[in-house]
């Protein structure tokens, strides 16, 4: 199984690097924080109607915050040429981009994890209610976001402009996921749990994790090594 | 008669329709020490990074070992160096070579990783982060991370530049020796007498096209620009 | 001879729709919506052409992979682009609609709200390409992208129909209404002028796609002298 074990080491190599610098995840964290307020002060967080909305701001936050870290993947293998590190190792791309997925992943989800209490406060929301459902919710989102991300911070890394031109080729991309993930959030977020016509979404957040991941395996050869 | 390590069969490279390699066909027995010379822009990084496996050519083939070097199993037995260290400044010398030990699945990591530390000289700062290291240190621990994996060809781009001596000491030792276990260098060089002193065959690229593959003989050691001036620009 | 195709082909299709413009403006009124309806002949017909547009698109990204011949990424590039054109008449031509009917530019309709969002995603395509300038890794990474792109506008499709569900928002031409046999015939016939006119249009941004290819390789053998 010497495919696992190459993403197991890829996975740890970049969280071990990650906890050393801090340098995204910190940068992460903040910006979270300070797009929760700023949606303060555009949304009142004491009218009735912000609150039944908030949970869909809550992907904004995410979004914007997950792209710092998403950036962040292919650009540490620049310094000294560490990509052509790997890219000459016995790794397929598919291994490269699961182990790449994986750290966005634990990365980005941590800083979900933090900026959810912060949100809870800010907007007084008891968003507890429906947990479980929530995360899952919130774990399968981040995932396509971090599915798509990863490709396309291989394919942007030697980029100019590579700060913006990453979100911007991904978030049209992800636009379903979010309007899914979105609906569902706010939902989970009021108490309500996902019944009936929601579990539609619910389906699309599976399926557009499913199709993006796989096209991800398959294509990050080609993006990696031309 | 000795197999045949690196082969390369008509490449081609192509950056949109302009050719950056033109028709390169060599190949390298095992065991032997090819020097690729010729001018900056000419097309060695690119030859090498072909045969590394890093990308693809636009027409024609290459060998390593008889496998292209674009499956991954084939890279198992190819150790690169080129202009960037490949090493992770925030782990330490240790974690790098043990991470590219797992990578390339070697039965004990830790023991490879420690046995290369002592050979390049690090042993001492194996738990120092690399981003502290001054470049001679660094330099030393890539060529520990290209011959981790005992590679049966190393393809080296420029190796001797910017090295202080120590580093260059370090090199030369460590090729001669996998020269002598019968592995196969291919290294492009600009330095001339370090690499010449070591390879047993030399090759001119110049505008993308093999211009020259032979024997090196004394004589290219003597005067070492002879080949450009025999081979080179018109 | 090329040439000679691409002029008959803009002709054809000139005179196809000239002559439907008659057929179009002797159609009575419809019951509900007075003259502008007759804005479908040239809404839907560009949105097809635009479809079937980023269908070619996707095929020739994935043969442009395959075999690396870079004509494949001319036409990828000439059809997204053609493409984006037909999108956009799509998307006015649905805002003035909307204004008309609804007195509003812009109503949330999912079809019209999937369109916006192709838009974008073949936008980014455009605006990708012109941040890469290598042109092997430039048609490499288009070509990715156009994979990706394709993929999602299914999605993007189902997922905008089933919000509109939650919030039922005003729709064009809902299908339970009847739709005229002599309209089928005008708009059948606008389809093919739009088609002809999208096909001569690739060709000639095709065409323009190869000499600025031929130009690129001679300037750097030039300066590789």
């Amino acid at each position: 199984m010497r495919f696992l074990q190459q993403v197991t080491v890829i996975t740890t190599k970049d969280l071990r690097a990650e906890m050393r610098t801090k340098e995204a995840i910190n940068a992460s964290f903040a910006f979270a924080i300070v797009i929760l307020l700023i949606l303060s002060f555009a949304f009142d967080p004491t009218e009735e109607t912000t609150r039944e909305i908030s949970g869909g701001l809550l992907w904004i936050v995410f979004t914007f915050a997950g792209t710092l870290v998403l950036n962040r993947s292919f650009a540490r293998e620049l310094p000294n040429d560490c990509l052509d590190g790997l890219l000459a190792a016995p790794v397929p791309g598919s291994a490269l981009f699961l182990g790449k997925a994986l750290a966005n992943y634990v990365l980005i989800l941590a800083v979900e994890l933090v900026a959810l209490p912060v949100f809870g406060i800010f907007y007084n929301v008891r968003w507890t209610r429906q947990f479980w459902p929530l995360m899952l919710v919130v774990g399968l989102g981040t995932w396509g976001l971090t599915a798509i991300g990863t490709v396309f911070s291989a394919l942007t890394v030697n980029i100019r402009l590579r700060e913006v031109m990453l979100p911007m080729l991904v978030y049209p991309l992800m636009i379903p996921m979010l309007l899914g993930a979105m609906r569902l959030t706010a939902l989970l977020v009021a108490g309500q749990p996902i019944a009936g016509d929601d579990t539609v979404w619910l389906r699309l957040l599976f399926g557009f994790d499913i199709i993006f991941t796989a096209l991800a395996l398959v294509l990050m050869e080609t993006v990696l090594r031309g | 008669m000795s197999a045949v390590a690196v082969d390369c069969a008509g490449v081609w490279k192509f950056y949109g329709d302009f050719p950056a390699l033109r028709d390169i066909s060599f190949q390298v027995p095992e065991g032997r020490c090819l020097a690729l010379i010729g001018r900056n822009g000419a097309g060695k990084t690119t030859l090498l990074r072909i045969l590394a496996g890093f990308s693809r050519a636009g027409r024609g083939q290459t060998k390593i070992l008889g496998s292209s070097p674009r499956e991954a199993d084939a890279r198992s037995r190819i150790g690169f160096l080129g202009h960037g260290i490949a090493i992770y400044d925030e782990l330490s010398a240790l974690e790098n070579l043990r991470l590219f030990g797992k990578l390339y699945g070697l039965p004990d990591p830790d023991h490879a990783a420690r046995h290369w530390l002592e050979r390049t000289g690090l042993e001492r700062v194996r738990h120092g982060l690399v981003r502290e290291f001054s470049r001679g240190m660094r330099q030393r621990l890539a060529v520990a991370r290209a011959l981790l994996h005992d590679p049966s060809v190393l393809l080296l781009d420029e190796p001797f530049t910017a090295l202080d001596d120590r580093a260059i000491a370090v090199l030369q030792s460590v090729l001669r020796d996998a020269l002598a276990q019968g592995r196969t260098v291919v290294m492009s060089t600009h330095q001339l007498r370090e690499a010449l002193e070591l390879a047993t065959d030399v090759g001119l690229i110049n505008r993308g096209r093999l211009a020259f593959h032979g024997e090196r003989t004394p004589e290219m050691i003597t005067d070492p620009g002879w080949v450009y001036a025999r081979y080179g620009e018109a | 001879m090329r040439q000679k195709v691409i002029i008959g082909m803009l002709a054809l299709a000139a005179i196809i729709f000239v002559r439907n413009l008659y057929a179009i403006s002797v159609l009575p009124d419809e019951v509900n919506q007075g003259q502008i309806f007759r804005i479908i002949f040239f809404h839907v017909p560009a949105a097809a052409a635009a479809m079937t547009g980023s269908a070619v698109a996707l095929i020739a990204s994935v043969l442009f992979l395959v075999k690396k011949d870079f004509f494949y990424d001319s036409l990828a590039v000439a059809v997204t682009e053609v493409g984006l054109a037909f999108l956009a008449v799509n998307l006015v031509t649905g805002s003035i609609w909307a204004r008309v009917i609804w007195g509003v530019w812009w109503a949330w309709d999912p079809r019209l709200t999937s369109a916006l969002i192709c838009w974008i995603l073949y936008a980014g395509y455009l605006i990708l390409r012109q941040a890469l300038e290598e042109p092997t890794q430039r048609a490499t990474f288009a070509a990715v992208y156009s994979i990706f792109a394709f993929t999602d506008v299914p999605i993007v499709y189902f997922s905008i129909r089933w919000w509109r569900t939650i919030h039922p928002q005003p729709v064009f031409f809902s299908k339970n209404g009847s739709f005229p046999p002599d309209w089928g015939r005008a708009l059948g016939v606008n389809m093919l002028a739009m088609f002809l006119f999208y096909a001569a249009l690739t060709m000639i941004r095709l065409r323009q796609e190869q000499t600025q290819r031929e130009i690129d390789y001679l300037r750097r053998t030039a300066h590789a002298i």
